[in-house]
């Protein structure tokens, strides 16, 4: 019984985290914010030379093979530098619907450029894993598909698609396809575009060949679990700074963080995220091993981690005062990130029904 | 990452199991909180003689001698668990007197008091708090005066648990009034019956008597029945509370908490619906499960850390603070789903539980405040584990 991280994971997580320092510093992140950019490109390549982009992937497609504990690994540190890259959809979506339930054409046409970094893919599954707003949805139909997918994830830069229809059928786009309009959705979070997708016709291939409820399912567990690992590294890295503030800013002749109020704050950030730790561990390790209770314990994963996310986004802002509020010490982008992560693939209202559900307690 | 616990651990769970299937109805249906039964010290002795408690302790002083397995230590907790049944006995004594002697007591120390402890025939209390010292353990004032080959001893302690049941007390003194505030205290251990000696019980807001206040007028105590010398009372207090906050906290017990809490909201109405279906109450019990697993897993990773020699850092800190938070969240859910029938109480009809519920978000709060309280936890958290400034020195009065 070990209830821990590798070596070699200690290191991945290292070497990721020491690359996003170097190559997405504040000003980086604040660069591509103010662009309004797809992602930061360098990023993006930095992370796919370290394998980011495949480390889901099978090594026969050109991947790396690796667990969702080490992608959840990496999605820890995107949070912790609030990187402006995609990874949630990319990098561990769709490479699970394409292993779940594509062809081998579809595998092989595809997998090796997601691996390399080459193509990206979006994810339109909003309306599956959130629930439908504005009357959104998608219809499947002769190879076609018709109507409206809000919420896509890493969507402004994507080569291709994958959607779920409103029967939970997986489809594959290009991004290209006639009668696809692409429009951008500006979110809090400037880190990580959002878009919407307007289907008038729109040729698809469905991923077919294995059972695409079940991969559905899958794609969005994994999901929840990177979000959530996303808002564990954020989380730490605002309560870092916090402790940092406080250490260094006077207020009545003294450090602010020798005044209990200010100390208790951080403590209870601390004591409140750190358990999130072990959850999301535990929850990327059922992932892989332990399929009856990977979807709970996901869904426990992904709704406490916002809960604790947002009080440690709000508290840790505060402990910066008046600076907090400003632009100017950045650190309202670990709030918003946070804050976007919530809502995406489901609140933890969501999320804690599908928990009750799950387990027998609550009627779908 | 690897949750399975292999061949030799799966074959020593066999044992417990066949433990539990040939001895398990001899089990004490009540563990009292004070003074063990005789079916209770039946209970132990045999849980001894199996290993299944007070497992490392040496042979020589009443163990069972077995090397150190961290593993082994839970998988018998799962299966107790598992199966509803009391583990060994937990009192201050075995919790917190027995690993303080054998890491710091004398030889005739160890022989004459670990075996008898841990069959549970001699009982103890903790007397550290004071009047006037509480979470500042260290000013106590409570003196020990050297007269010839003894002390004696003038004082106060309060909220001294089991007290009125308890054959002997392990307590801080000061001896060294010249001494700075933390090397003026020794740790003395001495039988309750001892002359001088009154005993005043102080009944709680759970309607027991759960405490005490313990006085002392002019109490003899050999100078022998020290531990580990004069003025290191700090010290070896310090290694007590270690294995206290150890206890405090326990993620086993909220997980079995949330069991009944679970089977109580599938049985209880209201209106004629399950509180089950109530979707109100049923979310709040999903949030809590979500910190129930948190906290278990956040347990098997520290486990995994003390296995490995590693120190887990701010991760051990925080469980204290977190774990009594939680059973108190529990119990407090439990009460909120039966209403009205939650605030019933004694022996009152309708009663459920024989009143367990209030008796836990009450007592509970007693375990949020002993120990260390949470505020005094939260400064631990952040001094040592965030490595904040510490608290100012207070002026001199
Ligand atoms: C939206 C907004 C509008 C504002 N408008 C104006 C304006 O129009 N004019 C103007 O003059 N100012 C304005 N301010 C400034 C505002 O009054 C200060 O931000 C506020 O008084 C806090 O001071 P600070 O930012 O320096 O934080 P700090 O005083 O540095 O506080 C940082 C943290 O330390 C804590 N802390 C500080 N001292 C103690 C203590 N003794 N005990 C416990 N905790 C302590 C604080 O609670 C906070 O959490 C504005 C601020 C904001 C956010
Ligand atoms: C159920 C129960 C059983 C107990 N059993 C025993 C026993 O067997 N033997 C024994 O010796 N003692 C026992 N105690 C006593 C326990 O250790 C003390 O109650 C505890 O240490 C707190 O001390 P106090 O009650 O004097 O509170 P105080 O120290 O007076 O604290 C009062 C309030 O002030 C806060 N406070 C105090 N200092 C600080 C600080 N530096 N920073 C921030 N806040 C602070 C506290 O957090 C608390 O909220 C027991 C207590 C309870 C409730």
């Amino acid at each position: 019984m070990e209830f821990g991280l590798s070596e070699d994971q200690k290191l991945l997580q290292e070497s990721i985290g020491r690359t996003l320092e170097k190559v997405s510093p504040l000003e980086r992140v604040r660069k591509a914010a103010d662009e309004h950019a797809a992602y930061a490109g360098d990023v993006w390549q930095a992370l796919s030379e370290l394998g980011v982009a495949g480390m889901l992937i099978a090594e026969e497609h050109g991947g790396m093979g690796m667990g969702l504990l080490d992608a959840a690994l990496a999605s820890e540190m995107l949070g912790r530098h609030v990187a402006p890259a995609p990874f949630v959809a990319t990098a561990v979506m769709a490479p699970i619907a394409l292993a779940g339930a594509g062809s081998k054409a579809q595998q092989a046409a595809w997998l090796p450029k997601l691996a390399s970094g080459e193509a990206i893919t979006g994810v339109a599954v909003s309306e599956r894993a959130a629930g439908a707003r504005e009357g959104a949805g998608v219809a499947a139909s002769g190879g076609k598909l018709n109507g409206t997918a809000l919420f896509a994830l890493d969507a402004a830069g994507a080569d291709i698609f994958i959607v779920a229809d409103k029967t939970g059928g997986l489809h594959l786009v290009t991004g290209d396809a006639k009668g696809l309009t692409r429009i951008a959705l500006t979110s809090i979070d400037l880190t990580r575009p959002l878009g919407e997708l307007r289907f008038d016709n729109v040729e698809a291939e469905p991923l077919s060949s294995g059972d695409a409820g079940a991969a559905l399912k899958r794609m969005v567990d994994a999901g929840r679990v990177m979000l959530a690992a996303d808002t564990l590294g954020a989380g730490w890295a605002m309560i870092e700074k916090a402790v940092a503030y406080a250490g260094e800013r006077k207020q009545f002749g003294r450090v602010i963080g020798s005044f209990q109020a200010v100390k208790h704050m951080c403590a209870e950030m601390a004591a409140e995220l750190e358990p999130c730790r072990s959850l999301v561990w535990y929850a990327a390790h059922a992932f892989d091993t332990m399929p009856d209770e990977a979807s709970l314990i996901a869904a426990h994963a992904k709704a406490l981690t916002s809960e604790t996310g947002r009080f440690v986004a709000r508290t840790a802002t505060e402990v910066h005062g008046g600076m907090g509020f400003t632009d100017l010490v950045g650190l309202h982008y670990w709030f918003k990130r946070i804050g976007l992560n919530r809502q995406l693939l489901g609140s933890p209202e969501r999320v804690r029904h599908e928990a009750a559900v799950l387990q027998g307690w609550a009627a779908d | 990452m690897d949750l399975a616990y292999g061949p030799e651990y799966e074959a020593f769970r066999a044992e417990v199991r066949a433990f539990i299937a040939q001895h398990g109805a001899q089990a004490p249906r009540r563990f009292g909180v004070s003074r063990p039964s005789e079916e209770t010290q039946n209970w132990q002795r045999l849980l001894i003689e199996h290993g299944l408690t007070a497992r490392t302790i040496p042979k020589e002083y009443g163990g069972y001698g077995a090397e150190p397995d961290i593993l082994k230590s839970r998988i018998i907790a799962e299966e107790f668990t598992a199966a509803g049944l009391p583990m060994g006995i937990a009192n201050q004594g075995i919790s917190m007197l027995v690993p303080t002697l054998l890491e710091l007591g004398t030889e005739e120390q160890k022989k004459k008091w670990i075996a008898p402890t841990l069959r549970g025939e001699v009982v103890w209390c903790q007397g550290y708090s004071e009047p006037g010292s509480g979470s500042d353990l260290a000013s106590l004032q409570t003196k020990a005066v050297e007269d010839g080959d003894d002390f004696i001893i003038n004082g106060q302690k309060i909220w001294t648990s089991t007290a009125h049941a308890s054959d002997m007390i392990f307590c801080l003194v000061r001896t060294e009034p010249e001494a700075k505030k933390h090397e003026g205290i020794s740790y003395l251990i001495f039988s309750m019956q001892t002359p001088g000696i009154e005993v005043r019980p102080l009944k709680t807001m759970t309607g027991h008597a759960e405490f005490n206040e313990v006085f002392f007028t002019d109490v003899r105590v050999p100078k022998k029945d020290i531990v580990a010398g004069r003025g290191h009372g700090w010290f070896v207090a310090n290694a007590t509370l270690k294995h206290e906050r150890g206890m405090l906290g326990d993620p086993n017990q909220a997980g079995t908490r949330l069991k009944e809490i679970t089977d109580l909201m599938h049985k209880e109405t209201m209106d004629g619906t399950r509180l089950i279906d109530h979707p109100v109450y049923r979310d709040r019990l999903v949030a809590l499960q979500a910190r129930v697993f948190a906290m278990q897993f956040h347990g098997l990773r520290l486990l995994t850390a003390a296995a490995k020699g590693e120190d887990p850092g701010i991760a051990r800190l925080i469980v204290k603070l977190q774990g009594c938070e939680l059973n108190h969240q529990l119990a407090a859910l439990a009460i909120d789903a039966l209403g009205e029938i939650g605030v019933l109480y004694e022996d009152s009809p309708h009663l459920r539980a024989q009143g367990a519920w209030q008796h836990r978000y009450m007592f509970d709060l007693g375990l949020i405040i002993g120990g260390g309280t949470a505020q005094i936890q939260k400064n631990i958290i952040s001094e040592r584990g965030l490595g904040m400034p510490r608290e100012p020195k207070p002026a001199k009065a």
